[in-house]
């Protein structure tokens, strides 16, 4: 289990490493915790790997105006340590404690992930629930993809080759939750106990992260009361197409959509609602 | 072939490696650090754990066979050989899993020593569910999880008692020679065919 040969380099500055990004045979290699493990199953097989390992200006969590914006190259480690995370992005906190185990989260990136765009992944759900921002640099230039754009199918994202993934960036969020058989992102804002406006993203029911917009649709005005969010959450796997593998049927991944859809939005509104 | 400069356990090592060289063959089958062992071979479980320094220079723990030997370049990383300190004591946590029959078939220890010094690293007072949290990539698969969670207790109350933090000091040269406590035989009476020598 040897990766097969490949050429290496690890440029100096983002726009050294659009230039190799190039060719479309090149592959970026943020922490390496997904593409190490595909590299030596040759699943993978790219002529060149463009380490990022040396661009100290991706790494690292700022405050930009009312955003957060993260390094795309900032390990889930340093997320985990980061007081603004836990300040204005609690969700993301609480998805990545739960992301591999204390040695992936040391070399694990946020930008790996979302690129990676792997439909069990945690944070492409968690970027969609909290309604980020990707941001993008190419030879053209810069621009803004929104996550709900951002994933394209099966670990395909919006991203063309030479483009690379430099940050996300984060509206100022007051959220809860995430899991990976399926996972569910919730956010909620309440409204003298009414729900004003709901967002719930579905990891790992669609080769993409999805919105569960029958629920969105139940909810929203709705009594934050169990007695509206119950027959509402019955309604979380409308319109999605969970897979059907060894880990779980897709009967069963519809299930879990709807029980945890449940808990998501129920421990939302008990704890994590900023009602100001 | 890259040109990298590591050091590994106190030793600076400059080598030329294929980009596609893991970090656990170059530490195993190049400078002789077979203390680091493979385990499953697929990054579940942990046996190939070593400390490795961040970009700030914090040594943490990783997966040696999840790293590419390219990526260690210019980092520190201390291996179970370099664990030990210059005055041939173990490590309280080595010490505690030896008090504490903290292994059965052995071969999860190197990593979940690791594990269990970067755990301790960053929580010098951890719950026995942060111990089994901690540990959670890191697979003993004799099950013998109750007097690893035992000897992390014992190590982490005797780190406090000591006053000391977990990291390791600072790496001897004669780690993995003639002085470290498991050494055995002088090394001129070691025959040659038991001198792990690079798989050509």
């Amino acid at each position: 289990m040897i990766p097969a040969a490949v050429e290496y380099t690890r440029p100096s500055t983002v726009d050294a490493a659009i230039e190799v990004l190039a060719d479309e045979d090149a592959k970026v290699l943020a922490g390496g915790q997904s593409l190490i493990p595909l590299l030596r199953l040759r699943l993978s097989a790219p002529t060149v790997l463009v380490d990022l390992g040396a661009l100290a200006d991706l790494r690292g969590v700022r405050q930009d105006g009312d955003d957060l914006v993260i390094g795309a190259m900032t390990t889930y480690d340093a997320i985990l340590r980061d007081p603004l995370v836990g300040r204005y992005a609690p969700l993301l906190a609480a998805a990545t404690q739960t992301v591999g185990d204390r040695q992936v989260r040391h070399l694990g990136t946020i930008g790996g992930s979302l690129a990676h765009a792997d439909p069990a992944g945690d944070l492409p759900a968690v970027s969609l629930a909290l309604d980020a921002t990707m941001e993008v640099t190419g030879a053209s230039g810069t621009r803004s993809v929104p996550a709900t754009e951002f994933f394209v199918d099966y670990l395909t994202t919006a991203l063309a080759p030479g483009e690379l993934l430099t940050a996300v960036r984060v509206p100022n969020n007051r959220v809860a939750q995430g899991w990976a058989l399926v996972g569910v992102a919730a956010l909620c804002r309440r409204d003298n106990g009414n729900i004003a406006d709901i967002r719930v993203a579905l990891a790992n029911m669609a080769p993409t992260p999805v919105r569960a917009t029958a629920v969105e649709t139940a909810l929203t005005g709705a009594q934050a009361h169990h007695t509206a969010i119950i027959p509402a959450c019955d309604r979380a796997a409308e319109g999605t197409s969970p897979a059907d593998d060894l880990s779980a049927s897709a009967g069963y991944r519809r299930h879990l959509a709807c029980v945890l859809t449940k808990r998501a939005i129920t421990g939302c509104i008990a704890g994590y609602v900023d009602e100001t | 072939m890259a040109r990298i400069s590591i050091t590994v356990d106190g030793v600076r090592y400059d080598d030329d490696v294929e980009p596609r060289t893991l970090l656990v063959y170059h530490l195993r089958e190049q400078l002789g650090k077979v203390g680091t062992v493979v385990g499953c071979d697929t990054s579940n479980c942990g046996a190939c754990t070593v400390l490795m320094s961040d970009p700030d220079g914090r040594l943490v723990g990783v997966k040696s066979c999840a790293v590419l030997a390219v990526q260690a370049d210019g980092r520190q990383v201390v291996t179970i050989e370099g664990l030990a300190g210059p005055d041939n004591t173990l490590h309280p946590v080595q010490k505690a899993f030896h008090e504490r029959h903290a292994l059965q078939c052995g071969f999860c220890t190197p990593g979940m020593i690791m594990a269990a010094v970067d755990l301790l690293t960053d929580n010098p007072d951890p719950s026995d569910a942060q111990i089994r949290e901690g540990l959670e990539g890191n697979l003993c698969r004799c099950t013998g999880y109750q007097n690893i969670v035992r000897a992390v207790r014992d190590a982490a109350r005797d780190l406090r008692e000591a006053g000391r933090s977990a990291a390791p000091a600072a790496p001897t040269p004669l780690a993995g020679e003639d002085e470290t406590p498991d050494s055995g035989l002088p090394r001129e009476q070691v025959p040659d065919e038991v001198i792990p020598q690079p798989v050509p």
